[in-house]
């Protein structure tokens, strides 16, 4: 691919929203081996969410022999994107999915644009860039043909990756056209059409995961099966309190154990998500860099943390808590007065905890650092950031580094940091051989970038019909120098937010130095378990069915303040309304101890409603016996088999947050190591579950979030219509709920 | 320490600390990636292998403690017919998410299903409960497990959920 040339598009400001406005950069050049190599300069859509701009490109490569090559821009995590982006490109150029192999491209935003697994954002970016790069391939392909017919391009079609003259019922493939159409102009991005819906047959149908058939082979794919000639291996050891650093190592010892080759001292920064102080350790083998890393005495100095403990910030939360909040986020009307006025007042406090991702396969990244160059192979989600941060520390040109994607034994948004990069960057440069960096499950747990633990004080109001007049919410947070923590934030348009007359938010921040950021569907994932659960109290204290009670609060049609192009009322009484249907919400004798919840969250721009049936043994012990789930993403589920089972896997995140899990801090350090400590959910407790969208006449948009948030709320929903207990505190404690 | 390995039907020679795990030389010295590791300590079922045919965690498994028995991975399951089958029905209900687990998933499917019988719904919860799955494909593992052990699989046509 060497010789591909590539344009760009000039500045941000001339991408204009909406895709295919403006003429646009197209080049075309034949293929080694003789083919028809295509590389599109797309301007993308607008990024609802920030309203900022990206260009994009996708690559197709088509072969004599009809296969087509297309790139997958995007990393691969298990979120299938790798098989999705592509059968968009291969629907609108119209060949047959057997026709086509995918290739994961190096992380280069220079050509390829947002390379990023996260925010649920490929499937909104990319929906038009991808069909329109499709479509414009299919018709030079078809103008190619015309002109070796001498006849008119409209009267020609295609199927299956062939070109047919409708009359003369000649036909000729792509691959016998993709030569003579790679000398042809470009068409105009704009004039392309795009396929009806209807006529679709990839899109809108089931493609299994394009690499699993390698992966139930136990193929080496992933970032941890790396392996660069002459690699050593590397365990890098820092202080269990975030920040500390290194007084002095027994590295006299260390370096006498079998097989090390290096052991030392990292200085480090203060910047919890680079490079920190630590000790690296670097062998033959990496049992044996894992066994010296056992005998490895430090003596810490650990810094301004140590004292910090997840019971020292709940007794400042509900200090601050017991206050007004330090900032307003949101004022309407007067909340104050009218819970005055109320005829009922609910009061209650929610918590819920800081979580690591813990994602199967532990951080790892194999880097080979030589001649102020470094090459590394990661299992990143978000590949730019680590590539500042390895040139920044390293101290040498972002054009300098290389990265190959991995594919990520999953990633929940840990990956979206990059100091396990900058790790393995700094190992080899002083091992001076490539190396292979892995951390072990405890390194994982205790130096993860946490879902942070909030708190919220809650009051409601309801009028003598039971109607919802006031809500006012103070949200216990942390932050540093005054600003809010990374992921520790709330919006200020959640709903009920614009439907209740009186309603004021604020919040407070505890200062802390615990690393936060970014866990699956952040924010969303603590705060549909506050708002969603606070409003179940709320419809049960006004004596109405907590479903309905939601659809009449929802009121009328319309599009509220919110994320992205904002929050739409209609999709979200749908959603619910379906939900009630498909579960016989309500329908349904239960035993005694048995109870069914709901719940719905609109995030990253998708709606889901989810109700959970669950049975609370005598001892505690919560059984989930169903999930029924109503999504609304959209006009199309563009892999219907993906997307069940991504569903699937949020739904059972969800479950898992709210059963299991909790991260807790002790004298500065996380004391949970591993998944007897911190378990993701085991198979016994997942339940089956039922999956239902609704086709809804908007752009598609992404699901490895949404169904998450409403997941916790209608668990603990159905908990108390079980046994009259409220959880409030996640994870859930069985103690409470002994009969 | 020197040891001669019978893995997947072939003899390695490895020079290895006697107190190494199974997994590690299996990933590092033999190359054999397919293997994972998940938690080190027998928690999470990433790296299940068999034994003479019985299921290991190798994380556990020092490579003193192999002796004679006949390693069987990933990589060499697929030879076997209940292998075979496991990762057909993998392919056909598309139970991969990340893929990470699944290795390990189907190396504890095919000692359950060796036996020959159609393990019943709490068989395969008691089995299969060690392998954790981080990305929540436990639905389509359980249906996948049920289809491989039906004897008429293979001739029957497939259905994906969600198709
Ligand atoms: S790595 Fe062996 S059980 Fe987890
Ligand atoms: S598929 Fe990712 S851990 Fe199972």
């Amino acid at each position: 691919m060497q010789d591909m040339h590539l344009s760009r598009t000039s500045s941000a400001a001339d991408a204009r929203p909406g895709g295919a406005s403006r003429r646009d950069f197209l080049k075309v050049s034949a293929a080694a081996g003789g083919g028809l190599l295509l590389s599109f300069e797309l301007p993308s859509i607008a990024n609802a969410a920030t309203g900022a701009h990206a260009t994009l490109n996708a690559y197709v490569r088509i072969a004599p022999d009809n296969t087509v090559t297309i790139t997958a821009k995007n990393p691969e995590i298990g979120q299938g994107v790798m098989t999705m982006l592509p059968m968009l490109i291969a629907e609108e150029l119209d060949v047959d999915w057997k026709q086509v192999r995918i290739e994961q491209a190096l992380a280069d935003h220079r050509v390829y644009g947002r390379q990023v697994a996260g925010g649920s954002m490929a499937t909104p970016l990319e929906w038009d860039p991808m069909r329109q790069a499709g479509a414009v391939a299919r018709a030079m392909l078809v103008n190619a043909a015309a002109r070796r017919w001498k006849v008119k391009a409209e009267d020609c079609v295609t199927a299956h990756g062939e070109v047919t003259h409708t009359a003369s019922g000649r036909k000729l493939t792509y691959g016998a056209l993709a030569a003579a159409a790679a000398k042809l102009p470009v068409p105009d991005l704009g004039s392309v059409k795009l396929k009806d819906p209807k006529d679709y047959t990839i899109i809108g149908h089931s493609v299994p995961g394009y690499e699993s058939p390698k992966l139930v082979k136990g193929e080496p794919l992933f970032g941890i099966d790396m392996v660069v000639p002459g690699m050593l291996y590397g365990v890098f050891t820092k202080c269990p309190v975030f920040g500390g650093s290194v007084v002095r190592a027994n590295l006299d010892v260390i370096r006498k154990l079998p097989g090390v080759r290096h052991a030392f001292v990292v200085e480090g920064g203060s910047d919890l998500a680079g490079l920190m102080p630590g000790v690296a350790i670097v062998a033959d083998s990496w049992w044996q860099a894992a066994k010296a890393q056992r005998q490895l005495e430090v003596k810490w100095d650990e810094g301004a943390t140590r004292e910090q403990s997840s019971e020292g910030f709940a007794r400042q939360a509900a200090a601050l808590g017991a206050k007004a909040p330090a900032h307003s986020l949101r004022h309407d009307g007067d909340a104050a007065a009218a819970l005055k006025g109320a005829a009922h007042v609910v009061e209650a406090s929610y918590h819920y905890p800081f979580l690591a991702h813990a994602p199967l396969e532990p951080m790892n990244c194999t880097a080979h650092a030589r001649g102020g160059k470094v090459e590394i192979w990661a299992p990143t989600q978000n590949p730019e950031p680590g590539r500042a941060l390895v040139a920044r520390t390293l101290g040498i040109d972002e054009r300098n580094v290389t990265i190959h994607f991995r594919r990520s034994g999953g990633g929940f948004g840990r990956r979206l940091m990059n100091d396990y990069m900058v790790e393995a960057a700094w190992l080899s440069e002083i091992a001076r051989a490539p190396v292979k960096l892995v951390w072990n499950r405890t390194d994982d747990i205790q130096h993860d970038f946490y879902r942070p633990a909030g708190w919220h004080f809650l009051k409601g109001g309801l009028d003598a019909s039971g109607k919802l007049i006031a809500w006012q919410q103070h949200f216990v947070s942390f932050g540093r120098n005054g600003q809010i923590a990374p992921s520790a934030g709330m919006e200020s348009t959640i709903f009920p937010a614009g439907r209740v007359a009186n309603l004021s938010m604020g919040y407070s921040l505890i200062p802390f130095g615990v690393p936060t950021g970014p866990l699956r569907a952040p924010g969303s994932n603590a705060l549909a378990f506050v708002f969603q659960s606070f409003l179940d109290e709320l419809a049960h204290a006004a004596g109405k069915d907590p479903l309905a009670f939601q659809i009449d609060l929802l009121g009328k049609d319309e599009v509220l303040p919110g994320r992205g192009p904002g929050f739409n009322t209609a999709r979200a009484r749908g959603v619910l309304e379906k939900v009630r249907e498909v579960s016989g919400w309500g329908g349904r004798r239960l035993p005694s101890r048995a109870g069914a919840g709901v719940a719905f969250y609109y995030s990253h721009l998708g709606y889901f409603a989810e109700v959970v049936e669950v049975a609370v043994a005598a001892d505690g012990q919560v059984k989930v016996n169903k999930v029924w789930a109503v999504g609304d993403i959209g006009s199309q589920v563009i892999n219907p088999t993906a997307a069940d089972n991504m569903v699937h896997g949020a739904i059972l995140d969800g479950l898992a947050e709210a059963l299991n899990q909790k991260i807790t801090i002790e004298n500065g350090h996380v004391v949970e190591s591993n998944f007897d400590t911190f378990s993701p959910l085991l198979l016994k407790q997942a339940p089956p579950i039922e999956v239902h969208f609704i086709k809804s006449n908007h752009s598609p948009t992404g699901l490895g979030e949404p169904p998450l948030p409403p997941a916790i709320p209608a668990l603990c929903n159905a908990i108390f219509a079980a046994t009259g207990k409220r959880i409030r505190t996640l994870p859930i404690d069985p103690a409470m709920l002994k009969a | 320490m020197r040891y001669t390995l019978h893995v997947n039907g072939r003899r390695h020679n490895v020079d290895v600390d006697s107190d190494t795990p199974l997994l590690w030389v299996l990933r590092d010295t033999i190359n054999l990636k397919g293997t994972k590791f998940g938690c080190g300590i027998g928690l999470c079922g990433a790296c299940t292998v068999h034994l003479d045919g019985a299921p290991a965690r190798a994380c556990l498994t020092a490579i003193s403690d192999v002796g004679n028995k006949a390693v069987t991975t990933i990589e060499g399951i697929g030879a076997t017919p209940i292998g075979a089958r496991l990762q057909k029905a993998w392919l056909d209900i598309d139970v991969v998410q990340c893929g990470y687990c699944q290795p390990g998933q189907i190396m504890s499917a095919a000692a359950l299903l060796a036996n020959g019988k159609t393990p019943s719904d709490g068989e395969i919860d008691a089995v299969m409960n060690g392998n954790i799955c981080r990305c929540g494909t436990y639905n389509r593992i359980r249906i996948a497990i049920k289809q491989a052990a039906q004897s008429d699989f293979g001739t029957a046509p497939n259905k994906r959920k969600g198709a």
